[in-house]
């Protein structure tokens, strides 16, 4: 018997084993990318698996391990997990992606579901949020609170999902103020205080009184806290200890409806193999408190504009909009489609400056 | 007062006893952490140290350790020569960065072609690479006598740099959505570091690695460059008196060192980690340097240091999935870990006596 | 591209926050290497103080105690590392890079139940005089304590280096130790007194970010600031002046390669975030190994 035989073999036993455990409990497994204390992208995702244990109690068992690097790592700890008996395991990191993928053909009784990424298989699952429809609610606040008419905005590396947010954000706040100006730096990090400080100080003395984030850290909040005059919203987690000023408003990852719905449909065995991208109105996007710092006018049509958006009455990418060459990208009325927007590497009309490639 | 006396000869019986003394303190500081941890320290020692070797899965960890392992001894080995001749290389972390970068280089340059000459191909890129690396501050220190260790710690930042730039720029894949990362090689046949047999966990880095660790024991007991290797550690000047060569000597022993691990990266890339991306390197450069203390820079002693420190990092995945337990205590134990073999080598070297201070 | 949007005084007082932590971590790790002790575990000793200074901070509210108590958790950390390479004689490069791992998990572990707090706040100091002086003195005179308490510790220790009686002997001790030995000097103690106050700066530079800069607790907040207080203190060739000049030059890098990118200009920003590292290996070169304390990274045992 070769060695691929006795693999195959002790997975197909495991995989009864499993099944026999399923009846009892549901064990469902969590990695991260980072450690779940870095208050950001894998704190908000361990939010979401806390909230599955509170939501199914003892019919559920949720498992997890942090700091996980992609590549051989990943793939050990999800093979592991399996081995060990899980259902449905969420690998949180769009570095995940191809590890997920081999584990998840050696494994075809386990569901998977991987976050940001585009391949998927009979057990395996991709999801991720329109953060872009958050970004289009603080492009509407920036334009109106902004008096130097300059926004800043801290990227992180040039990818489609950050250049989504800095063109949705662009088109509301142009939207309502059509003096508008956006700075952009790219950070190329995606968490580290000092930087992103840094980033915030430079973009607040280059004249931007908003500061938007596409980074983890509070240091962008603390800079402009500084400065005084200055406004932001959190990103990724609510960042309220800023609250009511700098802080503003902010976009939160909710994962945690997501995380019920597809442990719920494990146990009930409904589970398919889906491409899910929810935004504000499934509640995978929710936009923080905005704060009393906002004037009662600018905040109602804030909100109304986030309950059109939730409702599907409203596409923040709505035609007519033009690329940032001048070319015609959608037409009068016409909504931007999936594709575009998940592979999107261009600006639109109005904004200034390179993508770094 | 304790006083420390220094041996003749190292001590064999303490050489090989300390390691199992760190061992079984590791575990007893470990097992107190684990307990005010609320989490029961037997079962948790138990799982991080034993249960990826005899649990239920073991068949699983087993070929997963000679994977985690094989990188930290390939680079352990290399870095054992230098550090034994008095040449301190602590760049290896860059070396394998660059390594990596030159041989997915050369993969993915020949992307779609197939043929059996681009993994051999892709192999020499990533040693050159690594060497060249490596060069730099050997070639400093022999013309300018500048600090190697410094020098080639400054070069793994810049190697960094470098890193995130090929990631985003020119190794960027084509068809990756505009995300970071390049191709995956693991799935282009041709360059890729597959295992040699299904679930056997021996990929060509692991056959690489306990090549390194035969080459090595051999060359430093048998051959005459090992002896100018351990002259030059304990006496530079009885070393010139017989001829050895200082210049050629830190030459030699950063382009070891500075090959394997250009080496170990390559291997990681076409292999277990199958891509470029801008966190592609997870440390094992600067681990590996604690391997080769641990491992005393024998080639023997490497090996069973690279599978210690494989062993928990798997066991403290298991330890962490299974029991709950956060990953920053298994960081802490093997902070712990390697605090406790540095220390206790002291008895290798030294006799401890107690009593006043006497006349040598 | 509009260049005229970059004020150089904003620009150089922004230097002067930015460069702080780095600052404080690296006087400390020059006094340590001035003894001839190579410790690599600035990182870990940073983050430590980070998490110690805010948990002191946090629970008394001041944040001058929690700056007190990062000093305290970096020395006690630093403390360690003195006992395993002097008392014990253990390799330095390996005991430091352990030392790093054995700080970041400590961290980490200290730290959970403080995530998502506010640490309490440290106001600037309006200084009387020199902070009414026009343009000048808005920005380069109404910093928090902390940034001229770097500057200070700066100077404290280059008169300590130059003119002191222990400063000399601690030169003596990093240049040689045996001859400081066969001098009378307690080469031990003097080294691991050394270490201790490294690790009490590292551990200030730490709490920095913990307490001014972020200021909240996450794991692994100093990312990497410990590293390059360790290339600025080899930019420097040892010497305090030339620190000030380095941990500038490091931190104006990154602030202008920002500030150049925010006026629009596209720059390679690796190439840009690497040129601080080249420039540190060309001064190696220029300055020569001369320049290095001679017992740098090497064991001491008193034979006799």
């Amino acid at each position: 018997m070769t060695m691929k035989s006795v693999l195959a073999g002790a997975t197909l036993a495991l995989g009864l084993s499993t099944g026999a455990f399923a009846q009892d409990t549901t064990k469902v497994g969590f990695i991260y990318v980072g450690p779940v204390g870095d208050g950001g992208w894998s704190y908000e995702h361990n939010q979401g698996r806390l909230a599955l244990e509170e939501h199914f109690g003892d019919a559920v068992e949720t498992v997890f391990v942090e700091s996980v690097p992609e590549g051989a790592d990943a793939e050990r700890v999800l093979t592991q997990m399996a081995l060990q008996g899980a259902d449905l395991i969420f690998t949180t990191s769009f570095g995940y992606m191809d590890p997920t993928l081999n584990v998840a053909a050696k494994f075809p009784d386990v569901k998977f579901e991987h976050a940001t990424g585009f391949k998927r298989a009979d057990n395996l699952s991709t999801y991720s949020a329109r953060f872009y429809e958050g970004r289009a609610v603080q492009g509407h606040i920036a334009g109106q609170m902004t008096e130097s008419n300059i926004v800043g905005y801290i990227g992180s590396f040039p990818i489609p999902e950050v250049i989504r947010g800095i063109n949705s954000a662009y088109i509301h706040a142009k939207a309502v103020n059509p003096d508008v100006e956006f700075k952009v730096v790219w950070a190329y990090t995606w968490f580290d205080p000092a930087k992103e400080a840094e980033a915030a100080t430079v973009l607040i003395e280059q004249g931007a009184d908003v500061i938007l984030q596409h980074t983890d850290s509070t240091a962008p909040q603390a800079a402009a806290q500084a400065a005084g005059n200055v406004i932001t919203f959190g990103q990724a987690s609510d960042m309220a200890a800023f609250a009511p000023l700098p802080r503003v408003s902010s976009i939160i990852d909710n994962w945690s409806p997501y995380y019920i719905a597809r442990t719920q449909a494990v146990i009930d065995g409904t589970w398919t193999s889906t491409d899910t991208w929810d935004g504000i109105g499934p509640g995978m996007v929710k936009i923080g408190e905005i704060s009393d710092a906002v004037p009662a006018d600018v905040k109602a049509s804030a909100e109304a504009l986030r309950d059109a958006i939730a409702s599907g009455e409203y596409h923040p990418f709505t035609g007519p909009l033009n690329k940032q060459d001048g070319s015609v990208w959608l037409a009068d009325g016409e909504t931007a489609d999936d594709g575009t927007l998940a592979g999107m590497n261009f600006y639109v009309e109005g904004l200034s400056g390179v993508i770094p490639q | 007062m304790m006083i420390l006396e220094k041996r003749q000869q190292p001590s064999p019986i303490w050489s090989l006893a300390t390691p199992v003394l760190a061992v079984i303190l590791t575990m007893i500081c470990g097992g107190l952490l684990f307990a005010t941890l609320g989490k029961n320290p037997f079962e948790t020692i138990r799982t991080i140290f034993l249960d990826p070797l005899f649990s239920e899965f073991a068949w699983y960890y087993r070929p997963q350790l000679l994977i985690k392992g094989a990188p930290l001894v390939l680079i352990a080995i290399g870095l054992s020569f230098g550090f034994r001749a008095g040449i301190w290389n602590i760049g290896a972390e860059g070396q394998y960065i660059v390594g990596a970068i030159c041989g997915a280089a050369v993969g993915l340059a020949f992307y779609p072609a197939n043929s059996a000459l681009i993994f051999p191909l892709m192999v020499m890129a990533g040693a050159l690479g690594g060497l060249l690396w490596a060069m730099i501050p050997g070639i400093l220190r022999v013309k300018f006598g500048t600090n190697e260790i410094l020098v080639s710690l400054m070069l793994v930042y810049v190697a960094e740099q470098l890193l995130a730039s090929m990631a985003l720029g020119a190794l960027r894949n084509p068809e990756g959505m505009g995300f970071p990362g390049s191709r995956n090689l693991s799935q282009y046949p041709s360059a890729a570091n597959l295992e040699l047999i299904a679930g056997s966990g021996m990929h060509w880095g692991v056959v690489a690695a306990f090549v390194a660790v035969i080459f090595a024991y051999i060359t430093l007991s048998r051959h005459v460059f090992g002896f100018q290797v351990r002259l030059s550690g304990q006496s530079p000047r009885a070393a010139r008196f017989a001829g050895v060569n200082p210049g050629l000597l830190v030459l030699i022993c950063m382009g070891i060192s500075g090959a394997l691990a250009g080496l170990a990266g390559l291997f990681e890339v076409a292999g277990p980690a199958g891509q470029i991306s801008i966190d592609f390197n997870v440390g094992y450069g600067f681990t590996a340097i604690i391997v080769a203390f641990l491992g005393r820079l024998h080639p023997v002693g490497i090996l069973l240091a690279g599978g210690l420190m494989a062993l928990t990092y798997i066991g403290g995945e298991i330890a962490q999935s299974n029991l709950g337990l956060p990953g920053a205590a298994i960081q802490l134990l093997q902070g712990m870990l390697l605090f406790f073999l540095l220390a206790v080598d002291v008895l290798t070297h030294y006799r401890v006596r107690f009593g006043k201070v006497g006349v040598a | 591209m509009d260049l005229s949007s970059i004020n150089p005084v904003l620009l150089f007082a922004s230097l002067m926050v930015a460069a702080t932590p780095i600052l404080l971590a690296a006087i400390g790790e020059l006094a340590v290497e001035r003894a001839g002790v190579l410790n690599l575990g600035v990182e870990g000793m940073m983050i430590t103080g980070a998490v110690c200074g805010f948990i002191v901070a946090v629970n008394t509210g001041s944040p001058w105690l929690g700056f007190v108590g990062a000093a305290v958790g970096g020395a006690m950390l630093a403390l360690l590392f003195g006992l395993l390479t002097q008392v014990l004689l253990s390799n330095q490069v390996a005991t430091g890079l352990a030392l790093t791992l054995f700080g970041l998990g400590l961290s980490a572990l200290m730290g959970q139940g403080y995530i998502g707090i506010k640490a309490p706040g440290f106001p600037d100091w309006h200084i009387p005089l020199l902070g009414d002086i026009p343009v000048i003195g808005p920005i380069v005179f109404q910093h928090d304590p902390m940034v001229y308490m770097g500057l200070a510790l700066v100077g404290a220790v280059w008169a300590f280096l130059k003119y002191s009686r222990t400063g000399l002997i601690l030169r003596a001790v990093g240049e040689n130790h045996e001859a400081a030995h066969a001098l009378g000097y307690h080469v031990i103690r003097v080294r691991v007194l050394a270490i201790m106050f490294g690790g009490a700066c590292a551990g200030l530079g730490g709490a920095y970010l913990s307490l001014v800069r972020v200021p909240q607790w996450t794991e692994g907040m100093t990312a990497g600031a410990g590293w390059i207080a360790l290339a600025i203190v080899v930019f420097a060739s040892w010497k305090p002046a030339r620190l000030l000049l380095g941990a500038y030059l490091f931190g104006g890098v990154t602030v202008l390669q920002l500030n150049l990118q925010a006026a629009g200009l596209a720059i390679p920003v690796e190439y840009l975030s690497m040129s601080p590292y080249l420039a540190t290996i060309a001064v190696l070169v220029i300055m020569r190994a001369g320049r290095a304390p001679g017992s740098l990274g090497q064991s001491f045992h008193a034979s006799r």
